[in-house]
């Protein structure tokens, strides 16, 4: 029979290799899954995993995979902040279209005006509007001691239905004849977060993801907050005594991890999106999970699984059109990603040993 | 605007209806937290149930074999989630989660091609006499036979918990799941059989909304439902009767907003759909004043070895 036996400190070495046999198995049993849907196996993971990267339009996707990962390094990195401590914000989600909300209407406001100050002005209320938003959970669970998990998810579609009522009322375009949805921003320069290197997909999102991994990991490695986030996550009667408040840490990590949020739906909207419609948040906040965890919480883990997901993201659209496989399947895929590192994570802190039933 | 044009028998009839799926769901979730897991996949079981149900109902030709159906499917997916929690000893909030997400997924591909179908319709039961009541029959008397077991299943999970042997030792696994092995009680085996359990109820309650509540399919239709069932369970203090209280006021105000959109009201519809989640976050802040009555052992893993 098989026990599972303690490791007194999580090893190191599968905590490495964990994501990595997390995505083999993935890709096998996905693999199972595409041929059950009468799809060629072999065919369908190149066409998600290895076409986007060195295909014959490679030169398109590449960009794209920039365009794709970007949000979800930003709320990952965010997101991880508070998983560390045990704090859990799973509406990332609702942050995201908040920040786009306000980024958005900060910038329809001051049309036609061009100006230099639009955009920043415009990224500063994107921050506010997911840190607004992130800051209602932390405020009612420091208050009242409410479950962050459930009111956080509950204000996703709060903001979702507050999206709809924003593209139809208030920011409805007024030359739009009528169509759902804002004046697009990219055709309005000052609010238009443009590529900073035509052709390439990077625009100040990537930007700001790549600084936000820096942040993150200065943080974790050299700062007191990241040891008291840390330190509360592991031990939390431990931090207590050594002098870490909890409340605080609580609003920090869910303002924090909402501003992170909104920044990446401010970006989204004034770039790759344009425009705020109904339909404008595609579910990275909810990516972004999968994100954080199959990075381990870790800035240059979620680097690589923002990434990854971003790959299977575009992967999926091309297996969408070239093979007729179901947008759903992409979906479940990534569930199934998380899964499998959750089931494999065993392996990290316990030892698998063969023992015989002993008589007790 | 016509308020007139709601009929007061009419709106609580429907929402007995409408409080069916979440009811069936937080009993489940109600099982599984009083054994001492927080299962955060309702979300995923319940749409999961919602298209095995339907599925299996279309093509059958009986929403009865749909229910089995949907049970069974949920439990599948529960499975997975007590073999991540139980025997791989994974985080209890990243599996749930895991399984929500995973059960959106799979549900979107099992419900391929059953977009704008028809299922075959759940039969009310009518009761002589009873059913033809004044207001009383229409609202209590003559509904399907889920609404029914639903109600039995409240005051089935009461007796079970408070005054059966079972429903001491499940309460006992979920209050000090050490004291509970010590004792010889199979702390992992209670568990899943708990986690079972709650996935078998939410597959249900979501089977209800696709077969029954709306009557069809379409993707991601539970909209929080799931959710909303955790929330009521910490609503109701991890008590079986006030579940059913707590269902009652969910669906009155799912229905209520609903009636108030037909009647044209001046509130913009997207403010009455947010209504039930404002609502929820409400109760929520209100009862959370009280932490005493959560399981003990809510949330932490067991392993025979701490």
């Amino acid at each position: 029979m098989i026990q599972l036996e303690k490791r007194p400190q999580p090893s190191r070495l599968w905590t490495f290799l964990t994501p990595m046999l997390a995505v083999v198995i993935t890709m096998i049993v996905g693999g199972a899954l595409f041929a059950a849907l009468g799809k060629n196996p072999v065919e369908a993971i190149r066409t998600i995993f290895w076409d986007p990267l060195f295909g014959e339009f490679a030169f398109y996707y590449r960009p794209q995979l920039l365009v794709k990962a970007a949000p979800l390094i930003l709320i990952a990195i965010g997101l991880s902040l508070g998983f560390k401590a045990g704090i859990w914000n799973i509406g990332a989600e609702g942050q995201y279209i908040m920040g786009a909300l306000a980024g958005a209407g900060v910038g329809l406001a001051f049309y036609p005006l061009e100006a230099a100050y639009i955009f920043p002005l415009m990224v500063i209320a994107g921050a506010l509007g997911g840190w607004a938003w992130g800051m209602i959970p932390g405020l009612l669970k420091t208050r009242f001691g409410t479950n962050e998990i459930l009111v956080s998810l509950m204000l996703v579609y709060v903001a979702e239905q507050l999206l709809a009522k924003m593209a139809l009322g208030l920011l409805r375009n007024p030359d739009g004849r009528g169509f759902p949805g804002s004046r697009n921003l990219q055709q309005y320069p000052s609010a238009h977060n443009a590529e900073i290197i035509a052709g390439t997909g990077i625009h100040w999102g990537v930007v700001a993801a790549l600084i936000a991994v820096i942040f993150a990991y200065i943080l974790f490695t050299r700062h007191l907050l990241g040891y008291q986030i840390r330190l509360a996550g592991q031990a939390p009667k431990a931090a207590r005594f050594a002098g870490v408040n909890p409340a605080r840490l609580t609003l920090v990590c869910l303002g924090l991890s909402g501003a992170l949020a909104g920044l990446a739906g401010m970006f989204e909207v004034s770039g790759p999106a344009g425009q705020i419609n109904i339909d404008f948040n595609v579910g990275y906040g909810f990516t972004a999970i999968i994100v954080a965890f199959l990075g381990r919480l870790h800035p240059v883990g979620i680097l690589l699984a923002g990434l990854l997901l971003a790959l299977t993201f575009i992967g999926g659209e091309n297996a969408e059109s070239n093979l007729g496989l179901p947008a759903a399947a992409i979906q479940m895929f990534q569930g199934m990603l998380l899964f499998f590192l959750l089931a494999v994570d065993v392996l990290t802190n316990f030892r698998l040993r063969w023992k015989t039933a002993e008589v007790v | 605007m016509d308020l007139s044009s709601i009929n007061p028998t009419l709106l609580l009839a429907s929402l007995i209806v409408a409080s069916t799926p979440i009811l069936l769901a937080a009993l489940g979730e109600l099982v599984v937290e009083r054994a001492g897991v927080l299962n955060l996949g309702v979300e995923g079981m319940m749409i999961t149930g919602a298209i095995c149900g339907f599925a299996i109902a279309v093509n059958t030709g009986s929403p009865f074999v749909g229910f089995i159906a949907a049970a069974l499917g949920g439990a599948a997916l529960a499975l997975l989630f007590a073999i991540l929690t139980q025997l791989a000893l994974a985080n209890q909030v990243a599996s749930g989660l895991a399984l929500t997400l995973f059960g959106l997924g799979l549900s979107a591909l099992l419900g391929q091609g059953y977009q704008g179908i028809k299922p075959p319709p759940t039969a009310n039961i009518k009761i002589p006499v009873l059913s033809d009541l004044p207001v009383l029959g229409p609202v209590l008397f003559s509904h399907d036979l889920m609404v029914y077991l639903a109600l039995a299943l409240v005051a089935t999970v009461w007796f079970v918990l408070n005054r059966t042997r079972a429903g001491l030792i499940l309460r006992a696994v979920g209050e000090n799941h050490g004291a509970a092995h010590a004792l010889g009680y199979k702390v992992i085996r209670i568990r899943i059989l708990a986690i079972l359990f709650g996935g078998a109820c939410a597959g249900l309650g979501g089977a209800y909304l696709s077969l029954v509540r709306v009557p069809q399919w379409t993707e991601g239709m539970t909209a929080g439902s799931g959710w909303i069932a955790l929330a009521l369970v910490v609503f109701a203090s991890w008590k079986a009767g006030r579940v059913l209280l707590g269902a009652w006021l969910f669906g009155g105000i799912s229905v209520l907003q609903l009636n108030l959109q037909a009647a044209g009201v001046a509130i913009p519809v997207e403010y009455l759909s947010m209504s039930p989640y404002l609502i929820t976050i409400l109760v929520l802040v209100i009862m959370s004043a009280d932490k005493s009555r959560a399981p003990a052992s809510l949330g932490r893993t067991f392993h025979a070895s701490d």
